[in-house]
């Protein structure tokens, strides 16, 4: 459970990264992980994509019995909570009311599709 | 439930400029699904784990490409949306793959899961909506 927890925020991490590298890709995916400015290898974007292969790994680890893949579900929302933090706090993104209601929903509804897979 | 979902998607051209992130986020979950069906379906078929057992399962290797795409969507999606919209709306995956494998591997569904998936994809609308402005 407690690999699930640290997959589920390594994998929030994967999201800033792929995000604050986003900003550096060209046009065309052929330029993919070549930025626009020096030093031109976007290795923000390689990070992101790395934590979230890493994070996917522990998440396998942390399922394999006697782990349940109904544990995973609800540390994998916890995921998306983390994000909202890391959204707010590193790109200064508004918090609305409508965004609280929204991930609110879908956390509970991930909750759920894992109770039941029980 | 999904219709609804779908025809979100498919007022895309409406308004560009906001619309199109989610939607690009939307067709990752899809791809993002097809992805497990295909590794779930591969580790079916893999008779011992082994790398080269790996590397030559097709659905596997199949289901690992669709991920490389979806992660591609995601990023391009990134560029113009906000990471605290879209992040959440991954979620849709989970719609999709509990659907498919009780379409394909009959895997049970039961009142959780369909509870489940109606809060995910309300919440989704919510999103999509309110990232509308």
């Amino acid at each position: 459970m407690l690999l699930v927890l640290l997959g589920a925020f390594i994998g929030s991490f994967g999201g800033v990264f792929l995000k604050s590298g986003a900003g550096q890709v060209r046009e065309g995916l052929v330029y993919m992980f070549i930025s626009r400015d020096p030093p031109f290898f976007n290795w923000r974007l390689a990070t992101g994509v790395a934590f979230f292969l890493l994070s996917s790994y522990f998440f396998v680890l942390g399922i394999r019995p006697p782990g349940e893949l109904s544990v995973l579900y609800p540390m994998v929302s916890l995921g998306y909570i983390f994000t909202l933090l890391w959204s707010r706090i590193f790109f200064k993104e508004p918090l609305t009311r409508v965004k609280f209601f929204g991930l609110f929903l879908i956390v509970v509804g991930v909750v759920f599709v894992g109770l039941g897979s029980k | 439930m999904s219709n609804a979902a779908i025809t979100d998607a498919a007022q895309i051209p409406e308004k560009p400029a906001r619309r199109q992130p989610v939607g690009l986020v939307f067709c990752c979950t899809i791809l993002g699904a097809a992805a497990q069906i295909l590794m779930k379906t591969g580790a079916n078929h893999l008779a011992q784990p082994g790398l080269l057992s790996m590397a030559t399962n097709l659905p596997l290797m199949g289901g690992y490409c669709l991920y490389g795409l979806s992660t591609l969507l995601l990023v391009l999606a990134l560029k113009d949306g906000e990471l605290s919209l879209l992040y959440p709306v991954i979620a849709l995956t989970y719609v999709w793959v509990t659907v498919l494998s009780f379409l394909i591997f009959h895997d049970g569904i039961n009142a959780w899961k369909l509870a489940g998936i109606v809060l995910i994809v309300s919440g989704v609308t919510v999103l999509g909506k309110g990232g509308r402005r």
